[in-house]
């Protein structure tokens, strides 16, 4: 491999409670994404895809296994280095609650720099805000804001600070087909233009088709993937994977 | 529904508690209060029943007037030939002339005058053991150089049987030898904390009385089979008027009476405090439910939906509000009961005290008042969160986000009315005379008007405080955070504010007091020294020998030196303060008085000059007469000679020199000198100090420590007002503590999402404590600001008492602003770890 690693998991395996009631979120996944990759994650619910998100973000900790962001691993980091990790290296877009209602758009994409004391780039900071076309809607606050709108400060809230990964769990669930795909063209240019690493968390197979590569989950374990993937073939395999689980 | 408002109270058992706690907190001063002064009313009547049980009927002289005021009465005596004349009237056994007066100091073995707080320490003739006095040890004083001491004031001189002890009286200090000591019935160190010095008979009355053969009273015993109302009957038709007759039972009702408006006193400060307290407590509970309410508002929607009525809605938060009132009465009922009587408790013991408590008391006034008061305050504050509740609308319980704040127009608008109504009256009051009820209406209205435009002014006073936090994220959402609730940082706010603006309002108040004096001495007194005893406030100011006088003229350095005595007197049948200055030219001088009508050289024997105010209310001018009765010498008819003006020393009347005799305390009370311009003050003073040994209660200052001593009376009352305004203060901390609580557990999902984009956990806390700074500052300023208005109506209102100079306390404006601030950080401490540990995770997840 030549292409260098944003994110790694080896043989991440995750244990919620114990004895009767123990149950097992992840069994053993290794996943490497590389630099500048659009990632999807799909599987059934209750496949473990969003803990396998949280374990790759620092938000959840594994119960074995390892996880590094660029040259970092994130096992045994305490809380304040865990948190500068993710304020310096990690962009997150949820799926809903992204913004404080206080603070404007502008002030909403500042927010991670502003945390570390920083000012953003000049240059980088324009060429974000003409990418989310949100310049006429910069001194709005959240509640002025549509949801797609919302959804695109949260994007370029996550692109500013130029992280290593940017984290996506299910950033189109609440939005109108339109708003998504606008959210969704977004990422793959961020992706292309600006060379940014993506993970996106997503069960729709529309969402997933504009990735480079869709990882597919099922009772805790990567069971197959694609490059390049297709909508249609996306459906397949989740449908596949249906069968298979049922 | 009854049963899910039992189900909600539970869930959130401490939230209600902290809001509870003022109420608490003013329940326990109302039963406290109850609970005081019934187990100490009760226990003053049992003293009273000892004390006079032996007494059959006492003979004492009149008070002027006919009133059956004690404290009308002029302290005088009845000639010894009264002793006789009583003996004389049929059905008399025996008739005893006693001396018994509040005075007699002894000096301790630390050379300080042994001091009581409130009893008496009286100076007695020794009349022999009876039903009520006992030697306890030694035995009765033979010569006018013994004296017997009650156990009390033994232990409290630190004396031993046979010591010699020096005691001030109205005679200068004299020492005597301790020959017996003394005890009361049931073998009591003391009556009530009295301490006594008995003399022998020969030197009482010019000790106590001032002059010889005098008594304070004739004690009455009536021959067998003669009943006492008869006897009474009898010597009053053999005296006349100007002498008191009382049977023992009288003598005790009155004591009693007395006894119950000293204590109504004390139980209404202790409401007033209660009611700071419950006003508090109104407006924190108000918070806890206004907040609750709108984080409930789907919860309260789907109840709504699924067929509850408005009715049900508003009758389940007042169960609430009621659940809560009870408990926090039967809470503070309980506690008040056990204030009352530690309370009652240290009073009865405190200073070789034997008070006996005859049992801790609960008059039915105590319950009653608690659940009265603590349901009544806790509704009160419900009703609005409630109507609100009620009005939720159905289709709320499918709105994902609370329904906004409503707009302010309403409230600000009221408020502006009220502001400017309050505004308007404080000015009539300001500009015109000072009317008491202008400025009282002035400031309840502007009060009223500033709590309501609170909320308005929440956001942008909060908002410019929090720019000094703007330098750093946390700092700034910080900020904004303690603007987004304007409602709910304005009840946090306010609940701050009672407490501070009565303390501002106070210490304006004495700041102004202090000033206005400190103004009136350097205007008005020229003396580089002044000699006084130290005014405490339960005694008479102590006097001192006229010898002292002599003495301090014959210093070197002195060019001037005046003596005042100060003595009761009935002008024209009206209790009056007169002085007697022994050098009135050079006291002029000294405290810038000056005549207006007359000469003040033209006082002699029957001429006397008064005070132009005094003279312009009862129509005098030089010429006019008055008739005046003093101690001793009956009553005369006087010419008034002039009318001065300033004079503060003096009071309202000024007698001749010829009328010291005649004076209950024949001794001086101020003795006021100036330094010849060669020599130093601090020499002279020196002198002047060796020069009054043997009166331990007598200092001498210079003008600044006369201003200190002036105003230092007020300091204990102050610190202690303050304290139990403090307890005010810390209940509003608990409604701090509380707002940011219920506001940290209304956004976690927020704190997730800036603890997941980078805010580190103190950033985090320094968040939560900057909101909480804010807020208590903004409740400290509006306290300062409302407290520094109230003073100055209260200042205005006392314009004629002498309060001329308005002052602002600054250090302590700047202390209760710091206090603000320092509150916010305590308060803070708590919500900020919460808001410190949320779960990144699950404050995102969405499910």
């Amino acid at each position: 491999m030549t292409t260098p690693v944003a994110v790694r998991a080896d043989d991440v395996w995750k244990l919620y409670g114990s004895g009767e009631a123990q149950v097992t979120a992840l069994r053993g996944v290794s996943l490497s994404l590389a630099r500048g990759e659009f990632t999807a994650v799909m599987g059934p619910s209750g496949s473990g895809k969003s803990t396998l998100m949280h374990c790759m973000a620092g938000l959840d900790a594994v119960t074995r296994g390892e996880v590094r962001i660029g040259a970092t691993a994130l096992t045994g980091l305490r809380d304040r280095a865990m948190t500068r990790l993710r304020r310096d290296q990690i962009g997150f877009i949820f799926q809903q609650f992204n913004l404080l209602p206080t603070l404007s758009a502008a002030e909403n994409i500042r927010l991670p720099l502003s945390i570390a004391g920083r000012r953003p780039d000049p240059a980088w900071w324009e060429q974000v805000i003409d990418a989310v076309g949100l310049r006429e809607r910069l001194g709005h606050r959240p509640n002025q804001l549509s949801g797609g709108q919302q959804q695109r400060v949260a994007c370029a809230r996550a692109l500013v600070p130029r992280p290593e990964v940017i984290f996506a769990d299910e950033p189109t669930g609440n939005l109108d087909s339109r708003s998504g795909a606008e959210v969704l063209a977004f990422l793959r240019a961020s992706v292309r233009e600006f060379g940014q690493t993506i993970v996106m968390v997503t069960h729709d197979p529309v969402a997933a088709a504009h990735a480079d590569r869709v990882v597919f989950l099922a009772d805790g374990a990567i069971v197959t993937e694609l490059r390049a993937p297709t909508a249609e073939g996306v459906l397949d395999t989740m449908k596949n994977l249906d069968r298979v689980e049922g | 529904m009854l049963h899910a408002t039992w189900k909600s109270l539970l869930s959130r058992k401490l939230r209600l508690l902290l809001s509870g706690l003022a109420i608490v907190l003013g329940v326990t001063f109302v039963s406290g209060a109850f609970v005081l002064t019934d187990t100490l009313g009760r226990a003053f009547d049992d003293l009273y029943a000892l004390q006079y049980r032996s007494v059959d009927v006492q003979v004492r002289p009149a008070p002027e007037g006919g009133s059956t005021e004690d404290d009308e009465e002029i302290r005088t005596g009845v000639p010894a030939g009264l002793v006789d004349r009583v003996r004389a009237v049929p059905g008399v056994a025996a008739a005893t002339g006693i001396v018994s007066v509040d005075g007699a100091r002894v000096i301790g073995t630390d050379g300080k005058v042994v001091t009581t707080t409130g009893s008496s320490r009286l100076g007695s003739t020794w009349t022999g053991e009876n039903d009520l006095v006992r030697l306890r040890a030694g035995r009765a004083p033979r010569t006018g150089d013994e004296v017997v001491l009650n156990a009390a004031l033994l232990e409290a001189a630190g004396v031993r049987l046979g010591d010699r002890v020096g005691i001030l009286t109205v005679q200068p200090r004299r020492t005597f030898t301790v020959v017996g000591v003394q005890e009361y019935t049931g073998g009591r160190d003391s009556l009530g904390g009295n301490l006594e010095v008995s003399f022998h008979s020969s030197v009482a009355s010019r000790l106590m009385l001032g002059r010889d053969g005098q008594f304070s009273a004739v004690g009455v015993t009536p021959a067998a089979g003669v009943p006492t109302a008869a006897v009474q009957a009898g010597i009053r038709s053999a005296l006349g008027a100007g002498y008191r007759v009382q049977t023992g039972a009288e003598l005790r009702a009155a004591a009693r009476t007395d006894a119950q408006s000293d204590l109504a006193v004390v139980n209404s400060v202790l409401l007033g405090f209660a009611a700071v307290s419950l006003l508090v407590g109104v407006v924190l509970i108000l918070n806890t439910f206004a907040i609750l309410v709108a984080q409930r508002t789907r919860e309260l929607a789907l109840l709504r939906a699924l067929g509850g009525s408005r009715r049900q809605t508003l009758a389940s938060v007042l169960a609430e509000a009621l659940v809560i009132g009870v408990t926090a009465a039967a809470v503070g009922l309980g506690t008040g009961i056990g204030v009352g009587a530690l309370l009652a408790w240290l009073f009865s013991t405190q200073g070789g005290r034997t008070v006996a408590l005859a049992g801790i008391g609960v008059p039915l006034m105590a319950p009653v008042a608690a659940f009265g008061v603590g349901v009544l305050v806790s509704l009160v504050a419900a009703v609005v969160p409630a109507l609100r509740a009620a009005r939720i609308p159905v289709i709320a319980a499918m709105r994902e986000s609370a329904t906004p704040d409503r707009p302010l127009t309403t409230l600000n608008r009221a408020g502006i009315a009220a502001g400017t109504l309050g505004a308007a009256l404080l000015t009539a009051g300001v500009v015109g005379d000072g009317t008491a009820w202008l400025l009282g209406a002035g400031a309840v209205t502007g009060f009223v008007g500033v709590v309501l435009l609170t909320p308005a002014m929440a956001r942008p006073v909060a908002g410019s405080i929090g720019r000094l936090f703007a330098g750093t994220a946390a700092g700034r959402l910080g900020r904004l955070n303690a603007g987004r609730n304007p409602r709910r940082t304005a009840n946090t706010a306010t609940a701050l504010m009672v407490g501070i603006a009565l303390i501002t309002g106070m210490n304006t108040v004495l700041a102004s007091t202090t000033a206005s004096l400190r103004d009136r001495i350097a205007d008005q007194i020229t003396a580089d020294l002044l000699i006084a005893g130290d005014a405490s406030l339960a005694d008479d100011p102590p006097a001192f020998d006229p010898a002292v006088l002599q003495r301090v003229r014959a210093l070197g350095g002195v060019s001037a030196a005046a003596g005042t005595y100060r003595g009761d007197a009935a002008v024209d049948g009206e209790r009056a303060a007169v002085a007697v200055v022994t050098d009135v030219p050079a006291h002029a001088r000294m405290y810038s008085m000056r005549a207006v009508a007359g000469a003040l050289t033209d006082l002699g024997p029957n001429r006397v000059a008064v005070r132009d105010d005094t003279a312009r209310r009862l129509s005098l001018r030089p010429g006019s007469t008055v008739r005046v009765r003093l101690a001793y010498g009956g009553t005369r008819s006087m010419t008034v000679a002039a009318v001065y003006t300033g004079g503060d020393a003096v009071g309202e009347w000024l007698l001749p020199i010829s009328e010291v005799p005649n004076l209950a305390v024949p001794q001086l009370a101020n003795v006021d000198l100036t330094v010849a311009g060669d020599a130093a003050v601090a020499d002279v003073r020196r002198q002047v100090e060796a020069l009054l040994a043997d009166s331990p209660e007598i200092t001498v200052t210079d003008r600044e420590g006369y201003l200190r001593r002036q105003t230092g009376q007020y300091d204990l009352i102050a610190t202690l007002i303050q304290i139990l305004l403090g307890l005010a203060v810390l209940i509003a901390v608990l409604g701090v503590v509380n707002t940011l609580a219920l506001s940290v557990l209304e956004r976690t999902r927020e704190l997730g999402l800036v603890r997941a984009v980078g805010l580190t956990r103190g950033q985090t806390m320094w968040m939560v404590t900057v909101e909480a700074v804010l807020i208590a500052v903004f409740g400290a300023l509006l306290g300062v600001a409302v407290g520094t208005g109230l003073g100055a109506a209260v200042v205005r209102a006392l314009h004629r008492s002498g309060i001329t100079t308005f002052a602002l306390p600054w250090p302590r404006i700047g202390l209760c602003l710091a206090l603000g601030a320092v509150i916010g950080v305590v308060a803070a401490i708590l919500p900020a770890a919460r808001a410190a540990r949320t779960d990144v995770l699950r404050a995102i997840s969405y499910e």
